[in-house]
């Protein structure tokens, strides 16, 4: 069993609700071991709060494996921290140094309103799948699956797009607060699969218009969603997504 | 037996009943459908399938998850894939085939007629997701691609690299989303189901607590469907997610909902080592990794040398050595003890000894760098051409998974083994439910995990997803008829009705109670001891007298956390904390169960492992003459439960020693 001897000092957003203003409180966590997983740093850290009787940081986290998005803290001025390819929840403490001080906030976004501390409300992502981000296909109307071929090329930049966990990471990351790199990797998978044909315009044209009335911002192509995003989504997906909108804008 | 506990099996011949069920199940004509309301509680494969197919239908469906979207229910971690009679490898699979693996790696403690319909939904699973738009992994023809999971000997895998769980998933997430969008359902994310309401002995709607305000909502619903996974949180440390819990169903066992098998717990083989006291998760690496990873220890006891350092023959390869013919790929439950077996025996490898290597050099090698060096016609490649070239092919299976394992320990698994050890994964027990998904609460299903019924005493690799999206899918839009059929003259009752008020204010006091004890410990810190309790004596191995031990430690724990747990913040708002209070308290309760069940099962079957009751080899000693039925627990009263039996039998399976020899 590892002990830990390293000291971390966090500075950190706490926030109690949506309608009260927030500051950056500091700690000091002692005993951290270079194995345990950032949140388990929170977790050493939310107990000592407890047993001091103040109330623990609120954070969302949930399958602590890198796929189910939920974890989501912008780590010294980074969405998920330090690392490429790395969610919070996989981001271990072996990449941080004994006496470090580290930065945690909220993802910040006007379309992602802070619930309480680093929590936020991300449900915009599930209007804008709700508005296109799907294929109109009834449960039951099914053909065999091979009877549709899909060149494998194709198949495996579908699954890169699709691989995307939702989690918002290039809407924090983004200067504009833009969506489009998440918009972008779902009307990409879609678009490159024959299934996804069908609607493809109007997906397309749906779901940027979803998009816009959430209020996430516009996309200047500076690349930082690509640069943070734990699943390392290509911003060839923002190329096509504009092609399938412009085509889609030319011709419905 | 109760009266309660009828299977509704249908009559007729095995590979006939679902289809002639299902063509002869009453229905609802298109005008009720709309005024009939369904409710649906979690969103993971079976929520979420359930819940978009209910909708197309036309019916009215609310759905629930605590998360803060449906697309990140537990499902979504499911790696290696899912299992389909497909025979598209044309190696000798069949919907026969299929059933008759699943009931034998269950160790014959499954009900035949429900997984004969899941063998028969498996194929129908995969051209639904393939139409949405599901990526699987595909071949250079564009054909979809199969590998092996344990306990079968053939291919009929289905998988999207080592994220299976998440594409499915997100299509079942995405036809959600669809018929959110069209009006159809309407979604309540952040909301934790918290009680079951009942009118007239039947279940008409939940009590949810709103995460976010803190406010508890009352729900009507013709039917209310539980689709919340399983419990295998209840150990503390397990593959699940940290959210996974027993609430709703426990909530509904309270309230007259048998519990099927609840000791039937599945440790999986192949999970990273505990690594400190800090540790609050473990995670698995995908049984798929058992396709071209070899499991060993050294032959020499506390062998101190480096993995790489063992020469070949210095090496037990203890799974290929006691189970030749399904060798690295035999079921979980037999790959776990053999793993503790080896290293109880003092044969294990790492600084805490308890770990097994998966190792995949020799197949990166000879099998996947000898084929593409042959490919390109590289005459006598060097070692590391033949590791350069290999390591491309594994990139392209598991690569997510090798990354995974680099960041958690630090080791880069293409140069050095994979440590391993057990883990708790998955829970074959659940709500009984009959063949229609009803529990005994009529009204009131359960779907997927949270049922007890396809996995007999031990599950087969990739059939969960199965399971799940059969489920959801395929049979409860079907079944759900049976009942609804004679609910069409019920009108929506108004939630100012007695029994929810009732039933909302049992469960704000019960909020208020656990906010007033102010006590000294955390939450967490009674969910670890639970856990350590739960791990040493009802996991991988379990006897008469540690159980009857646990029995005791667990009801003294509940005492403690009822007068000591300290919850801080309160509950008008969003408080982490208090819902985790209200889990750990349900999964208490639930431990004791597990260890009644587990102590009044004597004998060995599948992940259930009585010490007591062990062949010469060490083999699992099944009692089929005393046993040989589902253990449906009604609830009493604290600390108290009735067990109920439902015998199983078998009309087209010889029943035998499960044999991977």
């Amino acid at each position: 069993m590892s002990h830990g001897n390293m000291t971390i000092n966090l500075k950190v957003w706490r926030q109690k609700n949506s309608r009260t203003a927030g500051n950056l409180e500091t700690y000091e966590v002692k005993g951290v071991s270079e194995d345990m997983s950032f949140l388990e740093m929170f977790d050493v850290l939310n107990e000592q709060l407890v047993s001091e009787g103040k109330e623990p940081i609120a954070f969302d986290h949930d399958c602590r494996e890198g796929i189910c998005g939920m974890c989501s803290m912008y780590i010294n001025g980074r969405p998920h921290g330090p690392l490429q390819g790395v969610t919070t929840c996989q981001l271990h403490m072996r990449s941080f140094k004994d006496g470090d001080t580290i930065v945690v906030e909220p993802w910040r976004a006007t379309a992602f309103p802070v619930i309480k501390d680093l929590v936020v409300d991300r449900s915009a992502f599930d209007r804008i799948i709700a508005s296109g981000g799907f294929v109109s296909v009834n449960t039951g109307n099914a053909q065999d699956g091979n009877s549709i071929p899909v060149p494998k090329n194709e198949a495996d930049k579908a699954f890169s797009a699709a691989a995307c966990i939702g989690c918002g990471a290039c809407v924090a990351a983004c200067k504009n607060a833009s969506a489009m790199l998440f918009v972008s990797a779902k009307v990409s998978q879609l678009a490159l699969l024959p299934q996804g044909q069908a609607e493809r315009q109007d997906r397309a044209l749906n779901m940027v218009a979803q998009m816009d009335t959430e209020g996430f911002g516009s996309c200047t192509n500076t690349g930082a969603c690509a640069a943070e995003c734990p699943k390392e989504i290509s911003l060839e997906n923002i190329a096509r997504l504009n092609r399938e909108y412009l085509g889609a804008s030319l011709t419905k | 037996m109760s009266d309660k506990l009828i299977s509704k099996t249908p009559e007729g011949p095995l590979s006939e009943k679902w289809t002639k069920y299902r063509s002869t199940v009453p229905l609802v004509n298109p005008a009720n459908k709309r005024n009939l309301e369904i409710i649906v509680v979690g969103t993971g494969l079976a929520g979420a399938s359930a819940a978009a197919t209910l909708a197309e239908m036309g019916y009215a469906v609310k759905a629930f998850c605590f998360q803060d979207s449906p697309r990140r229910a537990h499902s979504i971690a499911a790696q290696g894939g899912i299992n389909a009679a497909k025979n598209y490898q044309n190696d000798g699979d069949s919907t026969y085939r299929l059933f008759y693996d699943t009931i034998k790696g269950g160790d014959y403690r499954a009900r035949e007629s429900n997984v004969h319909r899941l063998a028969e939904n498996s194929a129908n699973i995969i051209d639904q997701c393939v139409a949405q738009g599901v990526p699987f992994a595909r071949d250079y023809g564009g054909m979809l691609k199969n590998r092996s999971f344990g306990g079968t000997q053939v291919k009929r895998t289905f998988y999207a690299a080592g994220q299976t769980g998440q594409q499915l998933l997100l299509g079942a997430y995405s036809a959600l989303e669809r018929q959110v969008g069209l009006g159809n359902v309407k979604m309540y994310s952040r909301h934790e189901m918290l009680e079951v309401v009942m009118i007239d002995g039947k279940a008409r709607g939940i009590i949810a607590r709103n995460l976010v305000t803190g406010e508890t909502e009352r729900h009507f619903g013709h039917a209310v469907l539980l689709c919340t996974g399983g419990y295998g949180n209840v150990f503390y440390l397990s593959t699940n997610a940290m959210g996974s819990n027993v609430t709703a169903i426990w909530k509904a066992h309270r309230q007259g909902a048998f519990f099927g098998n609840p000791c039937f717990t599945q440790i999986h083989p192949t999970c990273i080592p505990v690594s400190g006291d800090h540790q609050s998760k473990l995670t698995l690496m995908s049984e798929s990794l058992r396709n071209d990873g070899r499991i060993w220890v050294p032959k020499k006891k506390d062998d101190p040398r480096a993995a790489n350092d063992i020469p070949e023959d210095e090496r037990d390869y203890y799974l290929e050595r006691r189970y030749p013919a399904f060798g690295n790929l035999v079921p979980r439950d037999i790959a776990s003890r053999a793993a503790k077996e080896r290293c109880d025996a003092g044969y294990g490898v790492g600084a805490t000894k308890q770990a097994v290597y998966l190792d995949f050099r020799s197949n990166l090698i000879n099998k996947y760098g000898r084929a593409e060096a042959s490919k390109l016609g590289i005459e006598n490649p060097t070692i590391e051409q033949l590791v350069a070239l290999g390591k491309e092919v594994v990139k392209e299976e598991y690569g997510n998974l090798f990354d995974m394992y680099k960041q958690i320990t630090g080791e880069d698994p293409y140069e050095v083994p994979m440590r391993i050890y057990p883990a708790v994964h998955y829970t074959m027990g659940g709500l009984w439910v009959d063949y229609n998904l009803m529990t005994t609460i009529p009204g009131l299903y359960a779907l997927g995990e949270a049922n007890f019924s396809d996995h007999g005493a031990n599950r087969l690799g990739a059939s969960a997803l199965m399971q799940g999206l059969s489920d959801g899918y395929f049979v409860i839009p079907y079944t759900i008829g049976a009942y609804l059929s004679g609910e069409i003259k019920t009108k929506s009752i108004p939630t100012d009705h007695p029994a929810f008020v009732e039933a909302e204010k049992s469960v704000k006091d019960r909020i208020n109670k656990l906010l007033s004890i102010k006590g000294t410990q955390s939450p967490e810190s009674f969910h670890k001891r639970l856990g350590k309790i739960m791990w040493e004596k009802c996991g991988m191995a379990r006897n008469e007298k540690g159980l009857k031990e646990a029995i005791s430690e667990i009801q003294a724990l509940k005492k403690e956390f009822w007068s000591d747990v300290r919850i801080l913040g309160d509950a008008d708002g969003f408080n982490p904390e208090l819902d985790k209070a209200g889990r750990v308290a349900d999964f208490i309760e639930l431990g004791e169960l597990m260890c009644v069940d587990a102590l009044s099962r004597n004998e060995s079957c599948g992940g259930h492992f009585r010490e007591e009751y062990q062949e010469d080899g060490g083999e699992a000693k099944r009692d089929d003459e005393n046993f040989m039925f589902v253990s449906a627990w009604e609830f009493k009263g604290e600390s108290q439960w009735e067990l109920n039996k439902e015998p199983l039998v078998y009309e087209n399976i010889k029943i035998a020693q499960r044999n991977y020899k």
